[in-house]
C-alpha cells in the first residue's frame, strides 16, 4: 500500500493530469489507500493511472456496494495492483441509486468483463459500452436488484410452533 | 464437388491439418452447440455455448450462475463469525483460504494482531489444504482428459490429508478452523506426528504420480501445446494463481506481499514456460513438493504461544475463566449473543489461493454484522481465460483446457 | 501303514461338485435328486428378485452441484469408502440410462428447472437422494437464490443431513435406499414409538 503521504501525492498527480474536480477525496486507514473519485471522470483516472509514471497496470477485483442510508448510495470500487512493487491502490466512485451509469473500462483492463456483469447484475449500475451487458448470476429475466441493501433476504421463514398455522404448506 | 469417399485413403490420411476436403462449403458452416450445465466433466455446473466449425472451436461463451447462493448477501445478516462458515463454502475446495482472507480482511478493520502460533498453524492448514486442492483438481482433471487412475490414487491421498484436518477441527472439510483473532482451537497431541508421517509419505506419492503421468505418451500428447495462453493475455484477463505462473509470470502473493508470517519459509515458486495445459498441471504438481516443504519448515519451528488474539472482545475467553471473573463472563455473554462490532472502514485484503488471488472486501459500520462481504474469488476472473485458451483448437483439447484451468463453479457464482 | 478315515463334510466343495456332476450325468435318481433339488431351490415373489436385482445395481447420475459433490466424489472413487461394494460404481452420465439421482449441493433458482427437466428423462423407477443440507431444505442458505429444498419440485426419497455429509452417511443414506427398493424401507422411529401408518405415501 502506498503510504498517506504517496496517497496525497498520487491524488495531486491526478488532480494535475485529469481533471481538479475528479478527486473527492482519499482515504487511508490501516494500510489501505482508497482515491475516491468523481463518476464523470474515473475512466479517465484509470487511464492515467496505468499509464502514469508509477503504473498501476492489474485490475484485480472490480466491485460495487450499497452504502444505504448515505447518499450517494452505490460505489464501485475498482482494486488496482501493481505487480512490479508489489502495490495495491483502491480507486473508489459513488453514484446515485436512480440511473447509475457509468463508462465501461474494459478496454483498458479486459479483465472487467465479468466483474462489470456482476455489478450490473447485483446493483443495477449501468456500464455503457460494454459488448455484453446481461446478467450473469441471476436469471437472465430476473427482476430487481438482489445485492441491494433494500432488497429483500428472501428464503422461507422458519416454522416454529407459533407461526406454523400462518403459512400454508405445499399440500394445502 | 468431390465427394470426400472417393478420395483414395492415404490421400484422405496425408491431410492432416484443419483444411477441407474436397470443396465441400458446409464446412465452412459454424455450428453452435451448448455443453449444458449438466455434463460429464466433473467441474460443477457450468454451461459452455460453444460456436464449432467442424469439429475445431471457435468461441465457446462460458454461462454460469447455476450455483448462485447469494453468499455476500447472506453474510450481511450474520455476525462476523457466522459469517466464516458461509464465506467458507464459496470456493469449496480451497475453503482454508476463503476463511484466511475474510479473517484477514476483518482483522485489519479491527486492528487487532494475530499470535505467531495461530499464524504459523494457519500456514500448515493452508499449505495442507492447497495439497488437498491440488490432488482433487488433478484427480478430476486427469478422469475428464481419461486417466482414471489418478482419481483413486488422488482421492486416496486427499483422504489422509482430511484426516489431519478431521484431527485439528472435528471437520473433514468446510472446517471452520479459521477465526478472527487466530485460530479456533490449538492443535491436539499427536497431530504433529501425523503430519510428520504424511509428509514423509507425500513426496513419494508424488513421484509415483509424475512417473503415472508424465512419461505417459498419450497424456503428452494431449497437454503439450494445447489451451496455450500468452503471458500478456492473462495479465490483461486478470489470471492469477497456477495459470498466470505456467505462462512464465513468477507472481505469488505469499512471495509478493507476505502474510501470515509466510517470510519465515523458504520456498519456489513453480514457474512454466510455454502456458499450455502440460505447464499448468507441472506447476501445480511442483507446488505440491513446495508445500510439503513449508510445513516441515512450519513445524520445525512452530512457536509456543496463545492460538488466537487475547483481545477478549474479539475472542472468547478460556472457559475455566468464567467461573471466576465477572468480566470474562460478560465478554463471553456478549460475543455469544451479539458478536464483536468492528469499527466502521473498509478492507481488502488478498491470499494467494490454489486458484489464485482470493481478496476479500469487507465494509463494516460499527455494527456486528458486516455491510458488505465481497469475495474477489480466482476462479471467477480465470474463468474469462477459457474462450483465449480455447480458440481454434478441438473440442477434446478444449475439454482438456477445462480441465487443467481448475474452475471451481461454488467460487464463480458465489 | 496307518489309513484314518474322517468323514467328509456334507458341505464341502468337492463333495457339492461330485453332486453337481452326477446330476449332470443323469446318475441321480429318485430320493438323491429330489433333495439335491430342494437343497437348491429358493422361493420367492418375482417382485422381491427385481427389487433385489434393482437395488444392487444402481446406476446414479453423475450430477455434482457444489460442496457435497465433493464428498460424492469421495465416496464414488476413494478407495477407503467406495461405493462398488454395494453395486453403484458405474456411474452413468446421460439421464436416459441412470436410475438414481444424487442432488449432492445446493440447489438454485436458476439451476432448479435444469433439474426438474433431467430427472424428468430419467426411466422409471427412480429414485432420488437429496444429499447435505441444502438441497434437503434450504440449508444455511435461506435467501432469494437458492430453493429451499429440492422437494419443493422432486419427490425425494432419501434425505441424508450434513454439511457435507461424510462419505459414511451417503453410505447409510444409499443403504437405506436399498431397504427401501427391497419393499422393507427402515421404520425408524416409527418402530420406536409404535408409530406405523404415519408415512406419506404418495
Amino acid at each position: 500500500m502506498p503510504d498517506a503521504t504517496g496517497l496525497e501525492l498520487i491524488a495531486q498527480q491526478v488532480r494535475e493530469n485529469v481533471a481538479d474536480e475528479a478527486v473527492t477525496g482519499t482515504m487511508y486507514a490501516r494500510e489501505q489507500a482508497t482515491l475516491e473519485v468523481a463518476p464523470e471522470h474515473v475512466r479517465e483516472v484509470l487511464a492515467f493511472l496505468r499509464e502514469a509514471g508509477e503504473p498501476w497496470e492489474n485490475l484485480m477485483s472490480l466491485h460495487g456496494c450499497d452504502y444505504l442510508p448515505e447518499e450517494p448510495r452505490l460505489g464501485v470500487h475498482y482494486q488496482l495492483l501493481s505487480m512490479e512493487r508489489c502495490d495495491r491502490l483502491c480507486v473508489k466512485t459513488r453514484l446515485g441509486v436512480d440511473d447509475p451509469r457509468l463508462p465501461t473500462v474494459i478496454d483498458l483492463f479486459p479483465t472487467a468483463d465479468f466483474q462489470e456483469r456482476e455489478v450490473f447484475d447485483m446493483f443495477g449500475v449501468f456500464f455503457e459500452g460494454h459488448p455484453d451487458m446481461r446478467r450473469i448470476l441471476m436469471p437472465e429475466d430476473y427482476e430487481g436488484f438482489p445485492q441491494r441493501r433494500d432488497f429483500p433476504m428472501g428464503g422461507e421463514p422458519v416454522l416454529f410452533t407459533f407461526n406454523e398455522g400462518k403459512f400454508p404448506r405445499w399440500y394445502d | 464437388m468431390t465427394d470426400p469417399l472417393s478420395v483414395p485413403y492415404r490421400e484422405r490420411e496425408r491431410s492432416v491439418t484443419m483444411e477441407p476436403m474436397g470443396e465441400e462449403p458446409t464446412h465452412h458452416e459454424l455450428f453452435t452447440i451448448n455443453i449444458g450445465p449438466h455434463h460429464p466433466a466433473t467441474h460443477g455446473v457450468l454451461r459452455l455455448l460453444t460456436t464449432l466449425e467442424g469439429e475445431v472451436v471457435r468461441d465457446v461463451k462460458p454461462i454460469i450462475g447455476y450455483v448462485h447462493t447469494g453468499i455476500e448477501k447472506s453474510c450481511e445478516d450474520q455476525q462476523y463469525w457466522k459469517a466464516i462458515t458461509f464465506v467458507e463454502r464459496m470456493d469449496y475446495l480451497a475453503y482454508y483460504s476463503n476463511a484466511h482472507a475474510f479473517c484477514m480482511a476483518v482483522e485489519t478493520l479491527l486492528g487487532i494482531k494475530v499470535p505467531r502460533r495461530a499464524q504459523y498453524l494457519r500456514v500448515i492448514h493452508s499449505e495442507l489444504g492447497r495439497i488437498a486442492s491440488h490432488l482433487f483438481a488433478l484427480a478430476t482433471g486427469a478422469l475428464d482428459i481419461g486417466a482414471i487412475t489418478m482419481l483413486w490414487w488422488g482421492c486416496r491421498d486427499r483422504d489422509l490429508v482430511l484426516d489431519l484436518f478431521e484431527m485439528s477441527s472435528g471437520q473433514r472439510i468446510h472446517t471452520r478452523y479459521f477465526q478472527v483473532g487466530g485460530v479456533m482451537e490449538d492443535i491436539p497431541p499427536g497431530f504433529e506426528q501425523k503430519v510428520r508421517g504424511f509428509l514423509e509419505l507425500m513426496p513419494k506419492r508424488i513421484d509415483q504420480y509424475e512417473a503415472l503421468l508424465d512419461r505417459n505418451e498419450i497424456w503428452l500428447q494431449r497437454t503439450k501445446n494445447t489451451g496455450i495462453l500468452s503471458q500478456q493475455r492473462a495479465l490483461e484477463l486478470g489470471v492469477t494463481g497456477p495459470i498466470l505462473r505456467s505462462t512464465g509470470h513468477p507472481w505469488d502473493l505469499r512471495k509478493a506481499t507476505p502474510y501470515s508470517s509466510y517470510e519465515d519459509f523458504d520456498f519456489a515458486v513453480p514457474v512454466g514456460s510455454v502456458g499450455d495445459n502440460y505447464d499448468r498441471f507441472k506447476v501445480r504438481l511442483d507446488e505440491m513438493r513446495e508445500s510439503v516443504k513449508i510445513i516441515e519448515q512450519a513445524l520445525d519451528g512452530l512457536p509456543e504461544g496463545r492460538w488466537i488474539t487475547d483481545d477478549r472482545k474479539v475472542a472468547l475467553p478460556p472457559r475455566h475463566e468464567l467461573a471466576t471473573s465477572m468480566e470474562a463472563l460478560i465478554h463471553h455473554f456478549k460475543l455469544v449473543t451479539e458478536g464483536f462490532r468492528v469499527p466502521p472502514g473498509e478492507a481488502y485484503e488478498a491470499v494467494e489461493s490454489p486458484r489464485g488471488e482470493m481478496g476479500c472486501f469487507v465494509v463494516a459500520d460499527g455494527s456486528s454484522k458486516p455491510a458488505r462481504v465481497h469475495m474477489r474469488d480466482p476462479s471467477f476472473v480465470n474463468l474469462q481465460a477459457l474462450p483465449d485458451m480455447a480458440r481454434d483448437s478441438l473440442i477434446a483439447d478444449f475439454i482438456a483446457c477445462v480441465a487443467m484451468l481448475d474452475p471451481i463453479l461454488g467460487g464463480v457464482d458465489r | 501303514m496307518e489309513v484314518t478315515r474322517t468323514p467328509v463334510d456334507a458341505g464341502d466343495l468337492r463333495v457339492r461338485q461330485l453332486r453337481a456332476q452326477q446330476m449332470l450325468r443323469g446318475e441321480l435318481a429318485g430320493k438323491d435328486l429330489d433333495e439335491f433339488v430342494e437343497e437348491r431351490l429358493l422361493f420367492t415373489t418375482l417382485e422381491t428378485a427385481q427389487n433385489w436385482a434393482r437395488k444392487n445395481c444402481l446406476f446414479p447420475l453423475g450430477f455434482g452441484l457444489a460442496c457435497c459433490a465433493i464428498e460424492m466424489i469421495t465416496v464414488i472413487g476413494s478407495p477407503r469408502n467406495d461405493l462398488a461394494r454395494f453395486g453403484a460404481e458405474a456411474i452413468r452420465f446421460t439421464p436416459r440410462q441412470a436410475d438414481l439421482l444424487i442432488l449432492s449441493g445446493r440447489v438454485s433458482i436458476k439451476m432448479a428447472p435444469i433439474i426438474r427437466r433431467l430427472y424428468d428423462q430419467m426411466l422409471e423407477p427412480k429414485w432420488v437422494i437429496a444429499m447435505g443440507a441444502c438441497s434437503s431444505t434450504a440449508g444455511m442458505f435461506n435467501n432469494y437464490a437458492v430453493v429451499a429444498g429440492a422437494d419443493k419440485f422432486l419427490p425425494i426419497d432419501i434425505y441424508v443431513p450434513g454439511c457435507p455429509p461424510r462419505p459414511e452417511a451417503l453410505i447409510y443414506g444409499i443403504m437405506k435406499l436399498q431397504d427401501k427398493i427391497m419393499g422393507t424401507p427402515d421404520m425408524g422411529w416409527r418402530e420406536r414409538y409404535r408409530a406405523e401408518g404415519t408415512e406419506e405415501v404418495e
